[in-house]
């Protein structure tokens, strides 16, 4: 009895001091990101085109560059993971074929993403001659994120019980109104959450751009889908990495690194306040 | 019998892959009449009335022998749309389905489907509807409340409301009442015997009092047969088979 509730005792305190550390390590990059960053932002850092070599001025490119390659990837990636998803879900017959294709899928997600890179440099930047562009880089992000739409809207909409279908069906709905005006509307937060996932992945991928849309130094906004871009994951990499005034681009990279990592988060709590909100709604 | 058949199934065979579900049904639903199928749990009574409006269908590796006819038509002839067949041969089911809407919404997304598209007709047949059900008066004020706000035996009686605001012809009911209280299942069979002098009502119950209350017509199934179809009185004071006056009177199953 008394042996037992040492035990106890000393099974909480581990794993209250497993939880103290991860909360450290997070906090420690939340604190470092904002203490060396916060110096940097300003007014003019958030909206300036970079000046003296990637020394003064802003990043106001690399942000822009950054939403664009993000909405042209989900843009992308929505419409095809989420016909994806419902054809395997609604329309594919049960079997073996299917059940190698999910597992391909899955294992997409696995793949990692310099992988992604390059088969994005072979075959959009090389071989369907997009270039070095937002359209490769954002066809190959697209790529990346597929799987995790994919199985978030398969998640959701399995989780769409069956007797609404059959309700819809006996009233002389089509399978595809159905589809269409019970199960996707139902399945909306759950497909919300995959995509909000799949915008703060993308946002922060460095890898997959690196040889297929990203510039380090760019004075011009992108004019066209066809235009490189700076983008903030790269330009931080790029900052540590290249140039000649290691002191002044240290002090830079790490306020992109705040600018991104507050875009991420933010995103992220989106994400948290739908699934809240929709947990409420069921309750 | 004197009465007209608007449902007749004839020699019907159902299999779910390889275990045989129905085996060689023959039964009459007749027109304006309540048609009770009754008999213990497993013995094939949703599968059977499941095919009278062929939501069976969207179970794979499903093989159905026999045939099936509304008002003298094959139901499963090719040339049949089984939605055309679902819109005249409604269902309640068991459990009380309403969707994540409101109840307006629940209502009007049946006429919306078939292709009603004025606003003030909609709300006509909404309320009829609710009406019919003997839901309006409870709840006439919150129309545009979320139907899961609704108890159960409210969601069911919604749910018939919905069913019959696209008038069809035949109501099929399984167990409606299975997750209600003695109050909400008296007011959905007072509805019932209302209901069928305008429509056709087949009504899967395991209550046996429910059975003879509301129906003209009883089927006994039993592991996958039909063992005994009559008049309900028949059925219920002299039944032909003996495993039928065993069960309605309680001595197994
Ligand atoms: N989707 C299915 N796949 C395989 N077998 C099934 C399926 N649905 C039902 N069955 C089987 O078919 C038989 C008849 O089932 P059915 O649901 O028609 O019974 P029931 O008479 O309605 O029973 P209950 O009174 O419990 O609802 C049962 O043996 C059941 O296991
Ligand atoms: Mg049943």
């Amino acid at each position: 009895m008394k042996n037992g509730h040492i035990t106890q005792k000393i099974g909480f305190s581990a794993l209250f001091g497993c939880m103290l550390i991860t909360m450290f390590f997070l906090g420690a990059i939340i604190y470092f990101t904002v203490v060396r960053g916060i110096g940097a932002i300003s007014w003019g850092f958030l909206t300036q085109v970079p000046r003296s070599g990637m020394t003064e001025g802003g990043v106001a490119p690399a942000i822009v560059g950054t939403l664009y390659l993000t909405a042209g990837s989900i843009l992308f990636a929505l419409p095809l993971g989420l016909a994806c998803a419902i054809y395997l879900c609604e329309y594919s017959p049960r079997g073996f074929f299917v059940n190698i294709i999910r597992m391909s899928i899955n294992n997409l997600a696995g793949v990692p993403s310099v992988v992604f890179g390059l088969f994005g440099l072979a075959v959009f930047v090389k071989f369907m001659k997009f270039g070095i562009s937002i359209l490769s880089g954002s066809l190959t992000l697209g790529i990346l994120v597929l799987p995790i739409i994919i199985s978030a809207t398969q998640e959701a909409l399995m989780a769409v019980p069956h007797s609404l279908r059959e309700a819809s069906l006996a009233l002389g709905a089509s399978k595809w109104e159905t589809i269409r005006k019970i199960v996707l509307p139902s399945a909306l937060p759950g497909i919300l959450t995959g995509v909000i996932l799949s915008i703060g992945r993308v946002a922060g991928e460095t890898a997959p751009i690196l040889f297929t849309a990203a510039t380090f130094y760019s004075r011009r906004y992108p004019d066209s889908v066809f235009s490189e871009v700076m983008a903030l994951p790269y330009h931080i990499y790029a900052l540590m990495t290249e140039g000649t005034h290691p002191e002044k681009q240290t002090a830079i990279a790490y306020g992109c690194a705040l600018i991104l990592m507050v875009l991420v988060l933010g995103v992220s709590a989106i994400a948290v306040y739908i699934r809240q909100r929709q947990r409420i709604q069921n309750a | 019998m004197p009465d007209n058949a608007k449902m007749k199934a004839e020699k019907v065979d159902f299999f779910y892959g390889p275990r045989h579900a129905l085996k060689g049904i023959d039964l009459d639903i007749c027109e304006n009449r309540v048609t009770a199928i009754i008999g213990p749990s497993g013995c094939g009574k949703s599968t059977f009335i499941r095919l009278l409006n062929r939501m069976n269908e969207l179970i794979p590796n499903t093989i159905l022998k026999g045939k099936i006819s509304l008002d003298g038509r094959d139901i499963f002839d090719p040339s049949v749309d089984p939605v055309e067949i679902r819109r005249r041969v409604g269902m309640v089911f068991q459990k009380p389905n309403p969707f994540p809407k409101s109840i307006f919404e629940n209502i009007a997304y049946g006429l919306k489907v078939n292709g009603v598209s004025s606003r003030k007709i909609i709300e006509e047949r909404v309320v009829k509807s609710l009406q019919e059900a003997a839901l309006w008066h409870e709840i006439k004020d919150r129309i545009n409340d979320n139907a899961l706000k609704l108890s159960g035996g409210q969601q069911q009686r919604l749910c018939i409301a919905r069913c019959l605001a696209v008038e069809p012809e035949v109501i099929l009911f399984d167990e409606p009442c299975a997750s209600l209280d003695p109050v909400s299942t008296q007011k959905i069979e007072e509805l019932i015997l209302q209901l069928k002098k305008d429509y056709t009502i087949a009504i899967v119950t395991h209550n046996m009092q429910q059975a003879a209350r509301v129906s003209d017509y009883t089927g006994f199934f039993l592991l996958g047969e039909l063992i005994e179809f009559d008049r309900t009185q028949r059925i219920f004071t002299a039944p032909s088979d003996k495993r039928t006056e065993d069960y309605v009177t309680g001595r197994f199953g």
